[in-house]
């Protein structure tokens, strides 16, 4: 445990140096900030918009943190030879993997809290400017708590796009990697075509085949709830949970077949 | 140091530079593709944009608001507003729960050339399409009853709207009053005034209240036009012939001083038939249609 967490560390350390991470981050923040503006384009709901706007920010930025440089994690290490140097200490190549991927989650964590302070600021601001009649209309308060089990789903959601994006530099290039991770998240967002694929086709080979890759594929948008929150539709702890629940087990299936094709990985 | 300095002197020249170009006209013309749209099928939309469709609804509600803006103030006749349905047809099929595209964008669709395409058949389709999304908003029913009662002029619809916002849980109690009233004497000054206030007095957003200040406004003029007429009627009794101008009734004393609107505009008087009307300039016009009580 002690070398995933020394590698952990390390990783976070050389995200933080990376400048490709800051200008995200001051992006995202800067997009949330000028929501405000966005906001004054159009009639009424601005706070909708402003709602919608933070948290697809989160969600897109975070995404972009967690492809482009999860696909470089493993391979960059192979490319600079400093794999060899770092297998011939007394870590497993699985400990390797994990580390790797607890450093990368916390890099990310970090830039979600922070993108997440700067939304519920905005959010504060305009709450407090906006007169007592307009807020009473509101469908709920603008910092709404509840935004934050939407944040949780992303944060989840993005663990398990870091994990695949992981699983794929294991084996390929990371332009390779970036397509199939992206791919991937693209096809786990039609999930729930796969499950009603028989009202459309016939065959019932073909019926099978989209109903097995509905179980086995990844269902991204299990994870999206942000329309619910931003209408102050009620989402149940249960559904919450039980999400959460399956992200973090398919995080688990990823990142052990991480490590099993890493383990067999020959780099002479 | 120097390497900032030139990008100070860079930085100014681009901004006089602009500034120039702007003086000059020289700047690019417009591409005029502000009525294209690509793709006009919700379903296909909802699916393209993965899990950012609330976010794909508010830039085609923004679409919307600015297509119906610009097509109002433009200075040509023939304002179209040939897009306005479809974008709001995306917008809603993107976010079925996006209450402002519903009842906006039916006022937007509903008024009247040249202020709006006057399309309230489509104004109501996007409000019976919302109420099936979310039958539990009386306000959807509720403008439903205001588009028929407003702009078709069918009170008794109107009326049938406004009983079934008042039975939706959570309507406020004057909805089955004014259903009442509206079935009772629908289409006199009085129950449209009734209506304007209470959406004065219920509207969340800025944009209705304005609307209902505006409204109540023009019912007032029409209230004073209605005065001024019965006030020319009497001067013509009495005196024989109808006032040349309002000077004359100011100097038989029948006015204290030339009658104005809201707007600080003097009504103007027809010296050959007794009518009155606003003046062309004042902001308030046009009126809405005169009285058609049942």
């Amino acid at each position: 445990m002690r070398a995933v967490r020394h590698i952990a560390v390390n990783v976070f350390r050389e995200s933080v140096r990376d400048k490709v991470l800051y200008s995200l981050v001051l992006f995202a923040v800067l997009l949330i900030a000028t929501s405000y503006l966005l906001g004054q384009l159009t009639a009424g709901q601005d706070i909708k918009i402003i709602k919608d706007l933070g948290l697809a920010s989160i969600s897109v930025f975070g995404l972009l943190i967690a492809v482009f440089i999860g696909i470089g994690l493993v391979w960059k290490e192979v490319e600079r030879r400093s794999i060899y140097s770092l297998l011939a200490k007394p870590i497993s190549r699985a400990e390797f993997v994990l580390g790797k991927y607890a450093g990368l989650v916390l890099t990310l964590l970090v830039n979600i809290g922070v993108m997440t302070i700067a939304f519920y600021a905005v959010l504060v601001y305009l709450g407090w400017r906006e007169i007592p009649e307009v807020r009473e209309a509101w469908p709920a308060p603008a910092a709404d708590p509840a935004m934050l089990g939407a944040i949780g789903l992303i944060a989840i959601e993005l663990m398990l796009v870091t994990a695949i994006a992981l699983f794929f530099s294991t084996f390929s290039s990371p332009f390779l990697s970036a397509v199939l991770t992206l791919g991937l998240w693209v096809v786990g967002h039609f999930n729930a075509d796969l499950r009603d694929f028989e009202a459309v086709v016939e065959s019932r080979p073909a019926v099978w085949l989209a109903r097995t890759l509905y179980y086995v594929l990844p269902n991204f948008s299990a994870f999206d709830i942000k329309a619910q929150v931003v209408h102050a539709q009620p989402v149940g702890v249960g559904y919450l949970a039980q999400t959460a629940i399956y992200g973090l087990v398919y995080i688990a299936l990823v990142l052990v077949g991480a490590a099993v094709v890493f383990s067999r990985r020959d780099f002479k | 140091m120097k390497a900032a300095v030139a990008m100070v002197l860079l930085l100014a020249a681009v901004v006089g530079l602009q500034a120039l170009r702007e003086q000059s006209g020289t700047l690019a013309p417009q591409a005029g593709t502000g009525n294209l749209l690509y793709v006009r099928s919700g379903e296909f939309m909802t699916r393209a944009v993965l899990s950012f469709d609330s976010l794909a609804a508010d830039v085609y509600w923004i679409r919307a608001v600015q297509h119906y803006g610009r097509s109002k103030l433009s200075g040509g006749v023939d304002k179209k507003y040939d897009i306005l349905y479809p974008l709001l047809d995306l917008t809603t099929a993107l976010d079925p729960k996006f209450d402002i595209a519903y009842r906006f964008g039916a006022v937007f669709l509903a008024e009247r050339p040249p202020a709006g395409p006057g399309r309230p058949d489509q104004a109501i389709a996007l409000l019976e399409r919302g109420l099936r999304a979310q039958p539990g908003r009386w306000q959807l029913a509720q403008d439903l009853g205001f588009v028929h009662y407003w702009y078709l002029h069918d009170y008794l619809r109107a009326a049938e709207w406004f009983k079934r916002s008042s039975e939706i849980p959570g309507a406020p109690n004057w909805l089955a009053p004014l259903a009442a009233v509206t079935l009772a004497q629908g289409g006199s000054r009085g129950s449209s005034r009734q209506l304007w206030q209470q959406v004065l007095e219920s509207a969340d957003a800025d944009w209705l209240r304005v609307q209902a200040r505006f409204r109540l406004r023009q019912l007032d003029a029409m209230d004073q036009i209605a005065a001024l007429e019965q006030a020319v009627k009497l001067y013509e009794r009495r005196i024989g012939s109808l006032p040349m101008s309002w000077a004359d009734m100011v100097r038989t004393g029948d006015l204290r001083g030339i009658p104005v609107d809201s707007e600080r505009h003097p009504f103007e008087l027809n010296p050959f038939w007794g009518t009155v009307t606003l003046d062309r300039a004042s902001p308030l016009n046009p009126l809405p249609a005169p009285e058609q009580p049942r």
